[in-house]
Formats: structure tokens, C-alpha cells, sequence
């Protein structure tokens, strides 16, 4: 079977590099042939390898599963290995590296960094006493409330919710609705044993829960669908009558 | 230079690594982890469907033990696998879900009561007893006697990686992202750290360490069409041979999926037809079942694949734009279970194909290509996860071959396989950390570094005509059509002649940019040669492998070889000038063996060519049990006398389970 020729789409991208000398951010035009289920994925690769080889991206799984690849794709952020070429009809698409994050070169932005600095802030793992003995039993979990954990569990730190965020262009140490988010996870775990106080304690201020302000593009944007405006408004209810 | 010393240094931050780097860790040792990437985003993630641990909780996986979890992977494996370190597995397995349970794994729990189920594209009703209720729930995979693959919906590994990567954060496991070890620093035989890159300033830098535990995963990017994320290029492996010393074992043995989704790549997990999921031939046929009446879509992986490829070779592929595929019908286990327990599937076919998986009939049916997929080859260690010739440098999970796959790795063992080589090499490995010094000199060092300095610049004055991405394209197509799921002299030795003059071509280039830092042509620079020589041993491996077993099929030598072939390929690279890796041999010894060869319970039958001293240690093993259970020996005290493991920790207590007496 042959392929018809593809049209003609133009893919714009910035290019900075903040380590060399005289680099200035620019955007540079590519052009080239769409392919059938061509994914921004494809391409990128396809501009690295054939016209610029010095282009900066970050992918991992090319799946949607590991939420390397977040950028801001005609103004909207979005990961691009799930970006599909076909939904845009100008076949025009203008790529920036996210916002709120710090800059590697062109695309490529340090979420890493910001992820575990967040997943420290809000001590994001099990907090319990109790040191488990592997070789005996599992203690019994209600299957709802380990499917209610693994629904927030999700999360795949993409940082696309934070580049989204309004309260984090004002306050650049709010967690995130990725940091009330697993908050919210470890709240639900029948294994961990920390009460509303000690929630409180980790997130009760304005660059935790009270920062919010409800602009809720975290949720239009997650590439995961996960129920942030609810979780944040639960928090909020059960940690403001503790303050 | 910048020197960085630690206790424990663990290069990859995927599960295993980041297990292994918590044991150290938890032993008190100053414990370092560098990853390529945010740790949070290694392949590790990519495991959908679960993980394979005996516990026996629910309806369909009641009686389940490591005996049985034990006797699937080495028949899975078609004998290949080291039983003792097979054995350390399945009796550590149980632990490490419990383990994981604990640091906030979300399993998916047994549900009392009955409910629908597809088994055999029949809907049948299972009924879960109430006191199991509440205890983790076990899928059916391909090639298991029991339903026994613990799983959270499809996001298994996702859930397993964040779980042991924030129980890292908490217990203050120094990691560090974009950075990449380029290669080993050792002396006297003795492996002492890392040249380390950092991917954002481009600086080199050494780490020294009393021990060094690669766990940088597989070498499926030396394939074209595969199932493994951008980053698993082999590298770990790569700078272990480019010591000299040290060596990999079995690098043929790869394994291929049967069914990621045309023509992405990406994987749909072993749950579709676990779940009941069936596939399909151009005519809309089921015909696995013609193939392979018992076991049908479970039969194991590398049996389906096969059984793929010849039926489209049988004109019944479905033919389209990317090549022909057979269709995977999910569709039969109705839209609730689908869009419950197989989300990210439906997830990938609607963002990806347009498909949704769930609509009744052909429109939810999905298209699928066998594609590689794992790696059983690695790093050749002893079962403490240790090199055997070089001292100081472990190595586990995808990237290790100590050996518990052989030449085929049964699904939900890989993902189980990285935590529990994690608990038992990190402890084995944090031990010598504990019982060794660091002895080398920052002279040595220096060399080391220095090396890798003059290697980079070097790259970057070539003045030649060829292209990396075009030698690293060419390389993954001829890995694809000569070395993947069915092989030949002829084809394998043209690829080994054709790899080998690539790699003579990796210093026949031209960078273009010329600078150190956020140079993406650099980089590939430098991997493509080092996955080069990977791709080497995977293929002059299997030229030289003149049998079939597991995922290892020789059109031209069809059966299974005991009688000369029952042996572990060793690659080594002593001379750095060599352009082809030295291939060695180890031998299994039957005589040791819980369970000598036999027929593996699938495939075609008659097809294997028997050793000698199979049916004597055979013989052996049913007169020692049957005496044995005769004076009322149980099953632990009988395994004990066929064949002795040893573990660290509380490893080799006994696993507790609802169903004992």
C-alpha cells in the first residue's frame, strides 16, 4: 500500500541556551511533511536527526506514561509525545519550553528538580510507626479506598498542572497542585497515620492550601484527569477549620 | 577535578536501582544514585500490567507457592535460568509486594463476592470468599500455573516506582538526575566509581566509591521497532565491558512482546489477554488456538510472537500502510472492565490510533506487531548480584543477568524482578560497602577522567562524511530484520559483519555544534559506538548459539540443544582496539539442579535435543522426595536438600499466606 504525501506543517520552537555565552532566545521554524499518526514525539526526532541536530527535548517513555515531555504547545501546555500533529488543521504549531521551571536549553526544563523539592516540602511518602513484617500477611485495605489512592496516585509529576497555575506566577514557593494533590493521596492511605494537624502543619499556609485561587487550569490541563478541583476543595474545608 | 566520594554508589535510578540504593541506605552507608532523568520518569514506569508474587490471596491464585511460582520461570526461561538464583526470587517475591504495601503501593485489593469474568473468551462467574477479602488481588499473565500477577489497574510499575522513589526521598537517598556515567573507574581488578557526565553542564566529574551497582536496565533502543523508552540504550552494559573485565551474559536472549500497538511501539500490557483478550487474524479469526490448543494466547511470550509472525508469513496478517498486523480484541471483556482496569490501554489506542478498545465488534479492535521488549541478557554476576570478574562492581535488575530469566522472562516476573533484586543485591552490595575501603588513588582517577576528556574532544575534531543518526538508524533496522524473532546463520553473520563496520564509521563523523554543553548530536556521539558494541555481542551471541531456546529461534537449528548448548554465553571486551566482543561459555551443571530440562509444557514437542544427565539428576530429585515425604518432610525441608539457597535479611523466612493450615 503506498502513503499519500503528507501536507506541509511548520513546527516553531525556541531555542536558548542559558549556559553559552551570546545565546539569545529565538524561535526557529522547521518544516516538514506530516506523516500518519505523526505525534510531536516523531516529530522532534525527525527535526534532530535530519535538519537540527543541536535541538533540545526531553522524552522518556513516548507513552504518556511518564511525564517527561511537558511543553507549552500553542499556548497551552501539553505533553507532546501525546500531542498529535492531525488536531492541529493550520498544521501550525509554535512549541516553548514550560514556564515556572528552570530552563535547561530550548524545550528541556528542570521539572526533576522542582518535583522532589516539592515531594520533600510535603513529605510525600508514608509517615507510620510501625515497621511492616514482610513475612507475615498483608494488613487488609477496603478495595475502594485502594482504588480511591491509586485515583490520585495517577500523578505523574508531569509539572504541566504547575505550568498552568496562576498562584504559582505569584508565589514561587506554592506547592503546586501536584504538592495538594499528593498531599491528598497520603491523606486517603489507610497506611499513613498522620492526622489533619500534620497535614496542616505541611501545607496549612499560603504557599500550601490557602494559596489557591480556584483559576483551576491545573484541571483543564492534566494530561491524567485527575479530580484536583475537588481534592483541593475537600483539603481546604477540612484544613481551614483548624486554623 | 571534581571528585564526589560516597559509600555506595548506584548508577540508574529505575526501581531496582533506587531499592537497592534505600538498602544501602537503611545500612548506614553515604549512599549516591544517578539517573539519566528524573527518577520518577525511568522505564520502570512503562510496566503496566503487575507483578508476579506467589500469595495465593484470591479465588483463581488459592494454593499458589514459590514451588509453583518457581517451576513457571524456569520452564519460562526453557531452562536457561539459574535455579538457586530463581529460587532467591520467588521466596523474596512475596515480601516485596508486602514490602511496597506498606511504603503506599495502592494493589488493587480482592473484592468479596462474585463477580464476570472472561477466561478462554468465556464469561465465567468467580466468587471471592469474604476473609480474603481486602488482601491483594492477583491477574492471570501468560505462562503461570496460577493467576498471580499483583497489580494496580495497568499502572503498575508507575505506582511500584513512585512508592519506592519517595520511600528514596524519605530516607534521604542522595539522588541525582541528568547524569550519566560514561564509564567505570577500577584498577587491580576492582571496580572504585564512575566518569560522570552532567547532561546540563556537560562537566565531567568522578565518583568514588567502596562499591558501584549498575541497574541502568535494558538495551532495547538497539532494536528499531521496540517497546523500551528512549533512554534504555544499553549503556550500563556498555561501560561494563569497556573495562575489559568484566563481562555480559546471555546478550542474545532478547525478548519480543506480542502485542504493542502499530506503529507507535507502544505496549499494551500481558493484562488484555491475561484479562481474557483475545487475537485475531485478518478474517477476524482466533487462531492461537489452532497453534497452541492448551495454553492458546497465554502460551509464553516468545511462543505467541512466533506464532504471530508465522501466521502473517501464513498470508492471514492484516495488511496496512506500516506492514501487516494482527488485530487484539479486548473488546469481549465489556466497556466497565476495560475502562477499570485497562484505562491506560484504552487510554493509548484512543490517543494514539483513534481507537476506542471498549466498542463492541471490529471497531475496538486494536492493531499489534510483535516488537522487542526485554533484555534478558546483562551484566553476567554471581546470585549476590557481584561481577565475577571484576570485584566491587554489582549489578541488578534489567541490567544484570545473575541469572533468573535464561533465555525467556515470563510476564510480571521483570517488574517483581527489579524490587526483589533490589532488596537482595542492595543488601549483598551494601555489605561490601560496609567490609571495603577505598584504596585508589586521585592519580588514577585523573586518568580516568582524563580519558573521557580527550574522548569528547576527539568526537568533536572528526572531520569525517557520515552521519551518527544514520549509523544509529541503520543499526536498530539490521537489529530488527537479523537479529529479532527469527534468526539464521546467513543473517547473523552479515549483521555482525555490518555492525562491526558501523562501529568502524562511529569515527567517521561530523559534529556539527561544536560545544560541550546541551549538545544533543554530541551525546548521541558517543552512546551510538558503546551501543554498537552491545549490539555486537547480542548478535554474535546468537550467530554463534546453533539451537533454539526461548526467545533465542534459529530457523536453520530449530530445537533446543541440552546436549551441547546448556550453557551461559560470556561477551568480554579486552582489547579496547577489538572490533567484535570475545565470546566464552559457562556451563549449567545439571547435577545441581531442583528441576533438570524437560519439555516445557508449550510449543511444539519432540524439538529438544536431551543431555545426558538430565534423567540421572532427575532420577535423583523424585528418589530424594519421595523418601523424603515418606519420613513426613514438608515442602521447604525437601527443597532444601535438592537444592541450598542462602538470602540476607529475614529473606529466608517463611512466607505467611491465607490458605495455610
Amino acid at each position: 500500500m503506498s502513503i499519500a504525501k503528507g501536507r506541509e506543517i511548520t513546527i516553531s520552537a525556541l531555542k536558548y541556551n542559558p549556559r553559552v555565552k551570546g545565546s539569545k532566545p529565538e524561535f526557529v521554524d522547521y518544516k516538514l511533511e506530516e506523516t500518519p499518526g505523526m505525534t510531536l514525539f516523531i516529530a522532534l526526532t525527525k527535526i534532530r536527526e535530519e535538519y537540527d541536530p543541536d535541538l533540545s527535548f526531553d522524552f522518556v517513555c513516548r507513552a504518556g506514561i511518564c511525564g517527561s515531555c511537558g511543553m507549552v504547545v500553542n499556548g497551552k501546555p501539553a505533553l507532546a509525545c501525546r500531542t498529535l500533529i492531525s488536531n492541529y488543521p493550520e498544521g501550525k504549531l509554535k512549541l516553548m519550553p514550560m514556564p515556572a521551571f528552570e530552563l535547561i536549553k530550548d524545550l528541556s526544563v528542570n521539572t526533576g528538580k522542582w518535583m522532589d523539592a516539592m515531594s520533600v516540602k510535603v513529605e510525600s511518602w508514608i509517615v507510620n510507626n510501625e515497621e511492616v513484617d514482610i513475612t507475615k500477611m498483608e494488613s487488609k485495605v477496603d478495595p475502594d479506598v485502594a482504588d480511591e489512592t491509586f485515583e490520585l496516585d495517577r500523578c505523574i509529576e508531569c509539572g504541566i498542572c504547575v505550568a498552568s497555575c496562576g498562584t504559582k506566577l505569584m508565589r514561587p514557593d506554592f506547592v503546586g497542585p501536584v504538592g495538594l494533590n499528593r498531599v491528598a493521596r497520603f491523606e486517603v492511605d489507610p497506611h499513613d497515620e498522620r492526622t489533619a494537624e500534620d497535614f496542616y502543619e505541611l501545607i496549612g499556609d499560603d504557599n500550601g492550601i490557602f494559596g489557591c485561587m480556584s483559576l483551576l487550569a491545573c484541571e483543564d490541563h492534566c494530561p491524567k484527569h485527575l479530580p484536583l478541583q475537588n481534592k483541593i476543595a475537600y483539603l481546604r474545608r477540612k484544613l481551614v477549620s483548624l486554623r | 577535578m571534581k571528585i564526589n566520594y560516597c559509600d555506595a554508589l548506584v548508577i540508574g535510578g529505575g526501581l531496582a536501582g533506587l531499592r537497592a540504593g534505600v538498602a544501602a541506605q537503611k545500612k548506614g552507608l553515604n549512599t549516591v544514585v544517578l539517573s539519566l532523568v528524573p527518577v520518577k520518569r525511568s522505564h520502570s514506569a512503562a510496566a503496566q500490567g503487575g507483578m508476579q508474587a506467589s500469595l495465593g490471596n484470591s479465588k483463581m491464585s488459592d494454593g499458589d507457592n514459590e514451588d509453583l511460582h518457581f517451576a513457571d520461570t524456569v520452564k519460562g526461561s526453557d531452562w536457561g535460568c539459574d535455579q538457586e538464583v530463581a529460587r532467591m526470587f520467588v521466596h523474596t517475591a512475596p515480601k516485596a509486594i508486602r514490602e511496597l504495601a506498606g511504603w503506599g503501593v495502592p494493589w488493587t485489593r480482592v473484592r468479596e463476592g462474585s463477580r464476570e469474568a472472561v477466561i478462554n473468551a468465556k464469561k465465567t462467574t468467580i466468587t471471592e470468599d469474604a476473609d480474603r477479602a481486602g488482601l491483594i488481588m492477583s491477574r492471570d499473565f501468560g505462562g503461570t500455573k496460577k493467576w498471580r500477577t499483583c497489580y494496580t489497574a495497568d499502572a503498575t510499575g508507575h505506582t511500584m516506582l513512585f512508592g519506592v522513589a519517595n520511600e528514596a526521598l524519605k530516607h534521604k537517598v542522595d539522588i541525582r538526575d541528568r547524569k550519566e556515567a560514561v564509564s567505570l573507574i577500577h584498577e587491580d581488578n576492582r571496580c572504585y566509581g564512575a566518569i560522570v557526565r552532567d547532561l546540563i553542564t556537560g562537566e565531567l566529574e568522578a565518583y568514588v566509591a567502596k562499591g558501584t551497582c549498575i541497574a541502568t536496565g535494558g538495551y532495547g533502543r538497539v532494536f528499531k521497532q521496540t517497546t523500551n523508552a528512549v533512554i534504555c540504550e544499553g549503556i550500563g552494559a556498555a561501560i561494563a565491558l569497556e573495562t575489559g573485565i568484566a563481562t555480559l551474559g546471555n546478550m542474545e536472549a532478547v525478548q519480543f512482546h506480542p502485542t504493542p500497538i502499530v506503529p507507535s511501539g507502544i505496549l499494551l500490557t500481558e493484562g488484555c489477554r491475561g484479562d481474557g483478550g483475545i487475537l485475531r487474524d485478518v478474517d477476524g479469526h482466533r487462531f492461537m488456538p489452532d497453534y497452541e490448543p492448551e495454553k492458546k494466547e497465554l502460551a509464553s511470550r516468545d511462543v505467541v510472537s512466533r506464532r504471530m509472525i508465522e501466521h502473517i508469513r501464513n498470508g492471514k496478517g492484516v495488511p496496512s500502510p506500516y506492514g501487516d498486523h494482527i488485530w487484539l480484541d479486548i473488546s469481549i471483556l465489556g466497556r466497565e472492565h476495560i475502562e477499570k482496569n485497562l484505562r491506560d490501554v484504552q487510554e493509548i489506542c484512543q490517543i494514539f490510533n483513534g481507537i476506542d478498545p471498549a466498542d463492541e465488534g471490529k471497531a475496538g479492535w486494536a492493531p499489534v506487531l510483535p516488537m522487542q521488549h526485554y533484555s534478558m541478557g546483562g551484566i553476567r554476576t554471581n546470585p549476590t548480584g557481584e561481577s565475577q570478574t571484576l570485584n566491587g562492581l554489582f549489578a541488578c535488575g534489567e541490567a544484570a543477568c545473575w541469572d533468573m530469566h535464561g533465555f525467556n522472562r515470563l510476564g510480571g516476573n521483570s517488574v517483581s524482578e527489579t524490587v526483589v533484586a533490589g532488596m537482595i543485591i542492595g543488601n549483598y552490595f551494601a555489605d561490601y560497602c560496609l567490609e571495603n575501603d577505598v584504596t585508589i588513588g586521585t592519580a588514577t582517577v585523573q586518568k580516568f577522567l582524563d580519558e573521557q576528556d580527550a574522548y569528547l574532544n576527539d568526537i568533536l575534531a572528526y572531520e569525517g562524511s557520515e552521519d551518527i543518526f544514520r549509523i544509529k538508524n541503520r543499526m536498530q533496522n539490521l537489529m530488527d530484520q537479523k537479529v529479532g524473532i527469527f534468526r539464521d546463520g546467513t543473517g547473523l553473520a552479515e549483521a555482525v559483519d555490518e555492525l562491526e563496520e558501523l562501529l568502524k564509521k562511529t569515527k567517521q563523523i561530523n559534529v556539527k555544534s561544536k560545544e560541550r554543553v546541551g549538545n544533543p548530536e554530541l551525546e548521541e556521539a558517543y552512546r551510538v559506538p558503546r551501543m554498537l558494541k552491545v549490539a555486537l555481542c547480542v548478535a554474535k551471541g546468537g550467530r554463534e548459539r546453533t539451537e533454539s531456546r526461548g526467545a533465542h529461534y534459529r530457523e536453520d537449528f530449530l530445537k533446543r540443544d541440552d546436549a551441547n548448548w546448556l550453557n551461559r554465553t560470556l561477551t568480554s571486551w579486552p582489547d579496547a582496539n577489538q572490533t567484535t566482543p570475545t565470546v566464552t561459555y559457562q556451563d549449567l551443571d545439571i547435577m545441581t539442579m531442583e528441576m533438570p530440562p524437560a519439555f516445557r509444557g508449550y510449543g511444539a514437542k519432540g524439538m529438544i535435543i536431551e543431555h545426558e544427565l538430565s534423567e540421572k539428576r532427575q532420577a535423583e530429585v523424585d528418589e530424594t522426595t519421595e523418601k523424603m515425604q515418606a519420613e513426613g518432610k514438608d515442602r521447604h525441608e525437601i527443597q532444601h536438600e535438592l537444592m541450598p539457597f542462602d538470602l540476607p535479611m529475614n529473606y529466608r523466612e517463611k512466607n505467611e499466606r491465607a490458605g495455610d493450615k
